[in-house]
């Protein structure tokens, strides 16, 4: 499959085997601005591995991570320790590494709808507070780039449909790339524009309905899965499944 | 009753000590936020090895314990890559092998490690004018290294991986951070001895997290605490004749015990 290269952050081949067990194969992806790139797969199937990868944390056994020139990424992890020692409350959560004006952090957090929990304990905060928390700390990078390991895990059903909004907003205002991981199947598949499906190597790719009708991928999930995805996506159901469509205003800036 | 304050030895012995208290109340958080107790410990008991070098080949002994400090620490730190065992086990095995290897080598020189028993339990009352300075300048050296690396370490202890990928240099602010450990042990092994000054690292630290809701403030109220539990210590040996360094350990435990009657802080 030819891509245009005008992706922000690309995977080529990339390949991690620790100790005789391959984590990753030979895995292939691109995030372009402002697009919505999600990897589901099973449980072990390598996707917070990548995310690692892709953000320079675990090195390669082969393969390649192409980032663009100084790319801006805002990292929402997977884990995040909630009974963490270190006394904390959200505002010095948000200036750990960076230093932002008292009003960038209070419009971060309004964007994420938190901005009553500004002096609150992080260790009080409940598992969507805390997503929001990290997602505005991401956005204060002013990212081209977020990557968001998992965003829904801690968060109740009805959570999860309004973090999706969320993010969907976020990408709408701020024009950047997304890379989402979920395990996940349902309200994923519905915003992305495209999905990759991990397991060790990738199984299968494309927009949202192509995906959903591989064969690989009911293999992995089950058929039923593929079912309970149509529910959701019915109503957004226009092309996502050309990979040359208007991305062709940035430049090819390319750094190893 | 306060002619004691008077007593040069007393007065050697309480500088000396609020010196390591106001030091190792900080660096103690970081040991309890970083969850690194048991490494704290293995870095201190493999700082015996170092004074038993230092004194079969006549060099300093502070500076042998920093030296075997940083050693063993390296030592870990490559085991840890390798992934052959558990980290705790890993702890288990330096700490109680260089525990072992420092006594023998101690044993070796004076021909009984009895005659080494200050340097595990600390004997605070005995410093003289040249230990006390060498505790200012080496309290002052690993409070300048801690106020260096402060933001990139409370990051790192939050979340290190998130950290990492914000673009800190962990692993050379661990190896900052692991020297500092080692310095802090090698000040402290005459204060307080090898085997206690886990306790001095941890348990101000760990009273001073029910009181405080700011990095900040629990590093300087465990200061405070470590502080008093020196007080109380001295005090506790001049009028009952315990033993200082223990007498010290209990005090914190006490005062730790005391921030239990006390409901967290937000």
């Amino acid at each position: 499959m030819l891509k245009v290269t005008n992706a922000i952050l690309s995977a080529r081949d990339a390949t991690l085997t620790i100790g005789g067990r391959t984590i990753l194969d030979k895995v292939n992806l691109d995030v372009r601005p402002n697009e919505i790139v999600t990897v589901i797969g099973p449980n072990g199937a390598g996707k917070s591995t990548l995310v690692r990868c892709l953000l320079g944390l675990q090195p390669l056994t082969s393969g390649e991570i192409i980032r663009s020139k100084s790319l801006r990424i805002g990292y929402v992890p997977q884990r995040f320790p909630l009974t963490s020692n270190v006394p904390l409350d959200v505002r010095r959560l948000l200036s750990l590494t960076l230093k932002p004006t008292e009003s960038e952090i209070d419009e971060a957090l309004a964007e994420t709808g938190i901005s009553h929990l500004k002096d609150a304990n992080v260790a009080r905060l409940s598992g969507g507070e805390l997503q929001r928390a990290l997602l505005a700390r991401a956005l204060l990078r002013k990212p081209e780039l977020l990557v968001l390991d998992e965003p829904v895990q801690a968060v109740d059903f009805l959570g999860e449909a309004r973090m999706y909004e969320l993010i969907s907003d976020v990408r709408k205002r701020h024009g950047c790339g997304i890379l989402m991981v979920s395990h996940d199947l349902h309200m994923v598949m519905a915003e992305s524009d495209h999905v990759v499906c991990l397991n060790g190597h990738v199984c299968c790719e494309g927009g949202p309905t192509k995906v959903q009708q591989d064969p690989e991928f009911a293999k992995l999930f089950g058929p039923s899965a593929a079912r309970m995805i149509a529910a959701y996506t019915h109503h957004h159901d226009h092309d996502h499944e050309s990979h040359d469509c208007g991305h062709d205003h940035h430049n090819h800036d390319h750094r190893h | 009753m306060l002619d004691i304050l008077t007593q040069p030895f007393f007065q050697r012995a309480l500088l000396a000590g609020l010196a390591i208290a106001s030091v190792a109340g900080p660096v103690g958080c970081f040991i309890v936020w970083r969850r690194m107790a048991y490494f704290g410990e293995t870095l201190a008991h493999s700082g015996l090895f170092g004074v038993g070098l230092g004194l079969l080949l006549g060099f300093s002994l502070t500076l042998g314990a920093v030296a075997s400090g940083v050693a063993v620490a390296l030592l870990l730190m490559l085991m840890k890559s390798q992934r052959i065992l558990a980290t705790d086990t890993l702890l288990g095995i330096l700490s109680h092998t260089s525990l072992a290897l420092g006594i023998v080598t101690v044993g070796f020189v004076t021909g009984s490690a009895g005659d080494h028993m200050d340097l595990l339990f600390g004997d605070i009352l005995t410093v003289s004018w040249k230990d006390v300075s060498v505790v200012w300048v080496g309290g002052a050296a690993v409070l300048l290294i801690l106020g260096f690396l402060w933001r990139d370490l409370i990051a790192m202890s939050v979340h290190e991986e998130l950290a990492q990928a914000e673009g800190i240099k962990v692993r050379r602010v661990e190896l900052g951070f692991v020297l500092l450990i080692a310095l802090m042990t090698a000040i402290s092994m005459k204060i307080v001895g090898l085997l206690l000054i886990t306790a001095l690292l941890v348990i101000p630290a760990a009273a001073a997290r029910r009181l405080t809701n700011s990095p900040e403030a629990m590093a300087l109220v465990s200061a405070a605490i470590a502080c008093v539990a020196v007080v109380m210590g001295l005090a506790l040996s001049a009028f009952a004749n315990a033993i200082t360094g223990p007498a010290i350990v209990l005090s914190a435990g006490l005062l730790f015990v005391l921030t239990l009657l006390r409901p967290q802080a937000s």
